[in-house]
């Protein structure tokens, strides 16, 4: 029985100047496979301008049972906003 | 549907995380990944997710027969592209499915092995290049109908799949159209030609909404926890109303004496296919279940070197690079 293929994620930068987004997953044998194939599935309609590829078992993420933990704290400091503070009309655009 | 007949799971959960569960589909948040979710959703899912996956795959198939054939290079390569898109379909299905803890490799297997299926369409034959044309139009028409509501699943990975794989979906229905609309137009027996594929392909294409669910339990548990959206009666309803007109412009003929219009429910009155032929087709007797199965079987036979090759040399590497370190 063979061995299956690690399991990659994929990563696009849709257009010069933006971020690279998670676009999807696929299998391939190592890393060099993996862009040659993600360039062939994710990029055939001119989605992208450049390409990252992670092994998905090196991605470590957060536990959603954790979720109030993380990000509870910072709901209660609204004066994080710019719209926390009153500033009068006469002093213009800020 | 691409997913035919998918009977929900029972759920042994405890009742209160079921309850907030639920309330949460209800309140149309996603749930992803690594978020507690019964086992009956989970089970069910990969089934269906799987079996949706399988039949973009052998999908690949009755159309792929006839790439070497088509008429101009245009077409050629125009339905190579279209054949090229369902393979990204079947990765990106697989791929959400794979998020619910069940291997590519096993749900391979399970197709090659027929524990699994994959929708009943795809054991038709398609005898010449009208047939594209209709294949295009109806199959993938029948398709987008059930995987526009798709988008708005409850399972982030698979709705996300539904929202790449439905932008492409509409290229796949005007093609057909376009090829439909050629041969319409063209000599006596091109369109006759047309006509001949309308005729063996609409109760097929009818067939893939399944028979109607209106009554199942496994439809109402699914529903409820919106992994399906529409009842297959309403999905079919809306394909038929969708498809008349369009097959009035083409001049060609719905074969079906019953089809009229019903003013007072606003949509079409039209004959069901025969279910003896559905269910015979999903035990496997369709005109070409044996071929279908035999053509993957063979191509993942044949690739295993492929494959076992890359991994071989992909280690090499990595062991070389580990060593020079
Ligand atoms: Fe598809
Ligand atoms: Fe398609």
């Amino acid at each position: 029985m063979s061995k299956e293929w690690p399991l990659w994620e994929i990563f696009i930068r849709g257009q010069h100047g933006l971020s690279h987004r998670h676009v999807g997953s696929l299998h391939a044998p190592d890393a060099e496979m993996a862009i040659k194939n993600a360039r062939d599935v994710y990029t055939r309609r001119n989605e992208g301008v450049s390409i990252w590829v992670v092994e998905a078992n090196n991605i470590s993420a957060s536990s959603p049972s954790e979720k109030g933990p993380l990000y509870e704290p910072s709901e209660s400091k609204i004066y994080r906003h710019p719209t926390f503070f009153d500033i009068p009309d006469e002093v213009g655009h800020m | 549907m691409y997913a035919q007949m998918i009977k929900s799971e029972a759920t042994t959960d405890d009742p209160e995380k079921l309850k907030e569960f639920q309330a949460r589909i209800d309140d149309d948040i996603k749930v992803e990944p690594r978020d507690w979710m019964p086992e009956g959703y989970r089970k069910t899912l990969i089934r269906q997710i799987g079996q949706h996956a399988h039949s973009e795959i052998v999908g690949q198939l009755p159309e792929g027969n006839w790439i070497t054939r088509a008429p101009t290079l245009e077409r050629k390569m125009i339905l190579l592209a279209k054949v090229q898109d369902e393979a990204g379909h079947g990765l990106y299905l697989y791929a959400a499915a794979e998020t619910l803890g069940v291997s590519r490799d096993d749900l391979t297997e399970q197709l090659l092995s027929g524990k699994m299926k994959y929708s009943s369409i795809f054991n038709y034959a398609t005898l010449n290049w009208a047939d594209i044309g209709a294949v295009g139009w109806l199959v993938d028409g029948a398709a987008i109908m059930n995987q526009v509501p798709l988008q708005r699943t409850s399972y982030g990975p698979y709705s996300r799949a539904m929202i790449r794989i439905c932008k492409e979906e509409s290229f796949h229905q005007r093609q057909g159209y376009d090829i439909m609309m050629k041969m319409a137009q063209g000599t006596e027996a091109q369109k006759k030609m047309a006509q001949d594929a309308l005729n063996r392909l609409w109760y097929p294409s009818l067939m893939m909404f399944g028979p109607s669910d209106a009554d199942s339990v496994h439809s109402t548990q699914n529903m409820a926890w919106k992994i399906k959206m529409n009842t297959n009666d309403e999905l079919r309803q809306k394909f038929v109303d969708q498809t008349v007109p369009q097959a009035e412009y083409l001049g060609l003929t719905i074969p079906d004496e019953n089809l009229t219009w019903n003013e007072k429910k606003g949509g079409y009155d039209y004959s069901d296919p025969d279910w003896s032929e559905f269910f015979d087709v999903l035990k496997g007797n369709g005109p070409c279940n044996v071929d279908r199965l035999e053509a993957r079987n063979k191509a993942w036979d044949d690739g295993a070197w492929v494959r076992d090759g890359l991994m071989a040399h992909a280690e090499k590497k990595r062991a070389a690079k580990t060593a020079a370190e």
